[in-house]
């Protein structure tokens, strides 16, 4: 168990910049995912790390000793990557037990650590297999394998779950939760996948373009999202945006060509904003209800639970999500009634998160 | 349905395989059975017929001493040079895969080595090599008489070892780039997230890894260093001094177009042919166990 401090860690490749000063702090214990789009740095700074990768600038701590100049092996993380990289030559026990080989673990209690690591990923019958004579979740197991029987105090794990089915992707996800609880090692997961980051977390990194946009519980990042990069990354189907000016007692949208009527939001008169509504916020009622906004459909997407409706708002794309058994037709009318409380406002030059109600807004430049 | 190409007769099949099998055919099955015919026939020099043998012929080059003297220089001359050849390679491709800045000039720079047919490059070497002018000779300066492959025997051994060895780095060292670059760079991070240093890393898991490349490398250059050795031998010390050098492909056409002894030549290829296929064969049997294919 260890903490991990980030302090102003850049990465730069030749002339390129690809992570731009990223601070954080991770807690003992802890199971931090970092998610992000891909090429947004992600990998990279787990990279960094784990001591693959050189740091450019800052400075990286685990349990408060800097480990730039220290080599991967003498840092204490143990990694997965993503395409498993078990030893092809290799048996899985000779896979798992490598790193104990190397640290000079008398064979003895190798092979019983070995058994005990293959008892709780239920591999043992696995043990004198290839890695090539295993399926793919065989091998993401061992790769975990290889991982826990170092007991590291860091656990790192590089998008590990991409290269699995859909089905074998939410058990593994399990797995990892329920051996993390076990070990309770501080864990740090890179993933672009959102269900996946929502679903493990602790505390989650949102990173865009090298730089950290939020970090929170999922909770927080879905309820109060930073940025509107955040809001439209975490939530499917995405946050709707629609950009549109403050009036005095309400919002003019899409140029001028909706209006919602709302009582005072605190932002300045004038001020341009992006606002967001989440397509499960948004609800459904006749066309022509006062104050809904009128779209035509265009699109039904059935969930079984629920469905997904695609409506053009104005040439705007704009999705609803509801559970109500409702299913217009396609070209048909609807109004889409939309609640003040839900509203997310964003500068639309920053894209950072406007809090509305509240003193503190910062001023928008016009 | 097949989805292959596939022939309505049989006969379009082997009409395309006719110009192949000709060539392999003409080139290498009918002089390969010349030589089989001749080496149990005495074969008369000014022509004028053949006198049928039997076994004659190798029963009087398996009881010459010279014969053996050469079996034993080829033998050491193969050892030595696949050893250096490949080992050098080895080396200079594990530092390259580390360190790619410039590689592409490298890799091409290593291969021309390898196009220089073996007489220039013999030419090369007798100049470089030479106990009165080249680079040895300043090594004889302090220490005279030290190098002299004119009257040494194992000098002249070592030149030719070094100027077959040169050529056949390059070659080596393109196959085993080629086979450290095909290693996944993740499996070499997770042996250093393992704990495992550089020497180890290559032990362990790049070592292993390259082993077919090694086993290609190994038969190739085996087999390369009874036949490409000629030209080599040839310019450079001609078999000399004392027979020192007289390779079993040199002595095939020492005796055979000098000597004018056609059918013990005849004989004596036959021999090297079949040390070939005898090495190769064992090298697939002993050797081929310890490959790890992927």
């Amino acid at each position: 168990m260890a903490s991990i401090t980030i302090r102003g860690v850049k990465k730069n490749y030749a002339k390129t910049q690809v992570v731009h000063g990223v601070d954080l702090d991770f807690a003992s214990g802890e199971f931090v995912v970092i998610l992000g789009p891909s090429g947004c740095g992600k990998s990279t700074l787990l990279r960094m790390i784990a001591g693959l990768e050189e740091i450019s600038a800052g400075e990286i701590a685990i349990d408060g000793t800097v480990v730039n100049r220290l080599e991967p092996r003498e840092r204490g993380c143990a990694m997965v990557f993503q395409n498993y990289a078990l030893y092809p030559h290799m048996s899985v026990s000779q896979n798992i037990g490598y790193s104990l080989k190397v640290a000079g673990v008398p064979s003895a209690e190798r092979q019983q650590r070995i058994q005990a690591v293959a008892r709780t990923l239920e591999l043992e019958h696995l043990l004198d297999r290839k890695p090539m004579a295993l399926s793919g979740g065989q091998r993401q197991r061992v790769a975990m394998g290889r991982a826990m029987i170092r007991e590291p105090k860091v656990f790192l794990f590089d998008e590990p779950l991409s290269n699995l089915d859909a089905k074998l992707r939410v058990q593994m996800r399990s797995e990892i939760r329920k051996l993390h609880r076990r070990l309770n090692a501080t864990s740090v997961f890179v993933t672009h996948d959102q269900v996946e980051a929502m679903t493990l977390a602790d505390r989650l990194v949102v990173m865009n373009g090298g730089r950290v946009e939020q970090v929170g519980t999922p909770g927080e990042i879905y309820t109060r999202p930073a940025s509107r990069f955040v809001a439209t990354f975490v939530g499917a189907p995405a946050m709707n945006i629609l950009e549109g000016t403050v009036e005095l007692d309400g919002l003019s949208l899409l140029g001028g060509s909706r209006r919602l009527a709302m009582a005072r939001t605190g932002l300045p008169v004038g001020a341009k904003v992006a606002m967001g509504i989440r397509p499960e916020a948004v609800r459904l009622v006749a066309p022509g209800t006062a104050g809904a906004l009128n779209a035509t459909v265009d699109l039904v997407e059935e969930l079984g639970a629920g469905r997904v409706i695609y409506v053009d708002l104005d040439g705007a794309p704009f999705s609803v999500m509801t559970s109500e058994a409702v299913h217009p037709e396609p070209g048909s009318q609807v109004g889409l009634k939309i609640s003040p409380e839900d509203m997310h406002f964003f500068s639309s030059e920053t894209g950072a998160r406007l809090d509305v109600f509240k003193a503190s807004v910062p001023e928008p430049a016009l | 349905m097949e989805k292959r190409v596939t022939f309505g007769k049989w006969t379009i099949g082997i009409l395309f395989a006719v110009p192949q099998l000709l060539l392999i055919f003409t080139f290498f099955y009918w002089p390969a059975g010349q030589a089989v015919y001749w080496s149990l026939t005495l074969q008369q020099p000014w022509g004028g017929g053949n006198i049928w043998v039997g076994l004659d012929n190798f029963r009087s080059i398996l009881s010459n001493a010279d014969y053996w003297n050469s079996i034993t220089a080829s033998l050491v001359f193969a050892g030595i040079s696949t050893g250096l050849a490949m080992f050098i390679a080895l080396v200079l491709a594990a530092l390259t895969d580390r360190q790619l800045a410039g590689s592409r000039l490298y890799r091409v720079v290593l291969i021309w080595p390898y196009g220089i047919a073996a007489p220039a490059l013999a030419m090369a070497f007798r100049f470089i090599l030479a106990p009165e002018a080249g680079f040895m000779a300043v090594v004889n300066r302090v220490w005279p008489g030290f190098w002299d492959p004119g009257l040494d025997g194992a000098d002249a051994m070592a030149s030719i070892i070094v100027a077959f060895s040169w050529k056949y780095v390059g070659y080596n060292f393109i196959f085993f780039l080629a086979a450290f670059q095909a290693i996944p760079r993740s499996l070499i991070e997770a042996a250093a997230m393992d704990g495992s240093g550089v020497i180890r890393r290559f032990w362990d898991v790049q070592f292993p890894l390259i082993t077919p490349t090694i086993f290609f490398l190994l038969v190739i250059n085996i087999t390369e260093s009874f036949q490409d050795s000629f030209g080599i031998v040839d310019i450079m010390t001609a078999g000399g001094p004392a027979n020192a050098t007289n390779l079993m492909v040199y002595k095939i056409y020492s005796d055979g177009f000098k000597g004018l002894d056609y059918s013990g030549a005849a004989a004596q290829s036959i021999i090297l042919m079949l040390l070939i296929i005898v090495l190769t064969i064992f090298q697939f049997r002993f050797i081929e166990r310890r490959v790890h294919y992927r």
